[in-house]
């Protein structure tokens, strides 16, 4: 299955588990806190995500290594480098 | 040589304007043609092609692909190699976001494209593996041919393709932390066109894969 339809299928059966227990005629209805609880919990779950995705990328950015030593030591690599390739006949 | 590895090197330029083939065609006769192998072509072709024209001279059983701009640097092939022995993994992929691997030459606005679309990626396609978007890596032979069959985009979107397919394949993935030094020669830039073709890519990937 491709992960857009695991992703529909996920959203299908929470979706239909949330509509079955939130939007149920009032014969079938489940007590009323609880109902208060899940008519907002798929904006909830939204918001939520968002907040996770906002913090986890500010965090990885924030921590996104600089290759200092990298970058000097990678000059000094190609200074070595130049110098020998000279001595073994490289002309640039 | 003083690794006791048994390497060549495949280098393809499609005429470059830069006097690349001259400087490879001094160190063909430096190091010798079993070392240096000249393959350039005609005109500019994809990157994928690039792959798969490489791969019909290569005699090796592992191929590593990897930027000739020095924004990969050769130190980290014994690493990979280590790699791949220790979990005998059939492919090695060089990731800037894990350990201590990470970027020099990026402004701000930069990384955060890069986290922000890894991020994405990593929510929609649950890859197994912290750096789509990196180009270098180590593959068992037969397992990048098998992957150069089935992959079908070009550019950023290739790089993903291939860790995307290889996962399908049941094929074992291992990392290593790289330094990525951008803009050692030339400028980087990563223009509103990329993005999109990125983001389309990345739909494509999520609804096909």
């Amino acid at each position: 299955m491709t992960k857009l339809g695991q992703w529909l299928c996920g959203l299908a059966l929470l979706g239909s588990a949330w509509a079955a227990l939130a939007l149920a005629p009032p014969g079938l209805q489940p007590p009323a806190p609880l109902r208060q609880a899940l008519l907002p919990l798929p904006v909830y779950l939204l918001v939520a995500f968002g907040c996770y995705s906002l913090a986890t990328v500010g965090y990885r950015l924030a921590t996104f290594n600089d290759c200092e030593e990298a970058a000097a030591e990678l000059q000094e690599h190609i200074k070595a480098a130049r110098a020998d390739l000279r001595r073994r006949g490289l002309r640039l | 040589r003083y690794s006791g590895i048994d390497f060549e090197i495949i280098i393809i330029d499609d005429g470059s304007p830069d006097g690349t083939q001259e400087v490879a065609q001094q160190l063909e006769k430096i190091y010798g043609s079993d070392k240096i192998l000249l393959r350039p072509r005609a005109k500019k072709l994809g990157l994928g092609t690039a792959y798969i024209h490489g791969m019909k001279y290569a005699t090796g059983n592992f191929i590593v692909i990897m930027d000739a701009d020095l924004s990969h640097h050769p130190k980290f092939i014994p690493e990979f190699i280590r790699k791949q022995k220790e979990g005998n993994f059939d492919i090695v992929s060089g990731t800037r976001y894990k350990g201590n691997g990470g970027v020099y030459g990026w402004d701000l606005k930069r990384k955060l494209i890069s986290r922000g679309a890894n991020f994405l990626t990593q929510v929609l396609l649950r890859p197994g593996a912290s750096d789509l978007t990196g180009s270098f890596r180590l593959y068992r032979k037969e397992v990048l041919q098998k992957l150069m069959e089935k992959c079908v985009s070009k550019g950023y979107v290739f790089q993903m393709e291939m860790i995307v397919r290889a996962r399908q394949m049941g094929f074992t993935i291992g990392e290593v932390p790289i330094s990525f030094v951008d803009r050692v020669y030339g400028e980087s830039k990563l223009g509103g066109n990329e993005i999109v073709s990125f983001l389309k890519g990345l739909l494509t990937l999520f609804a096909t894969t």
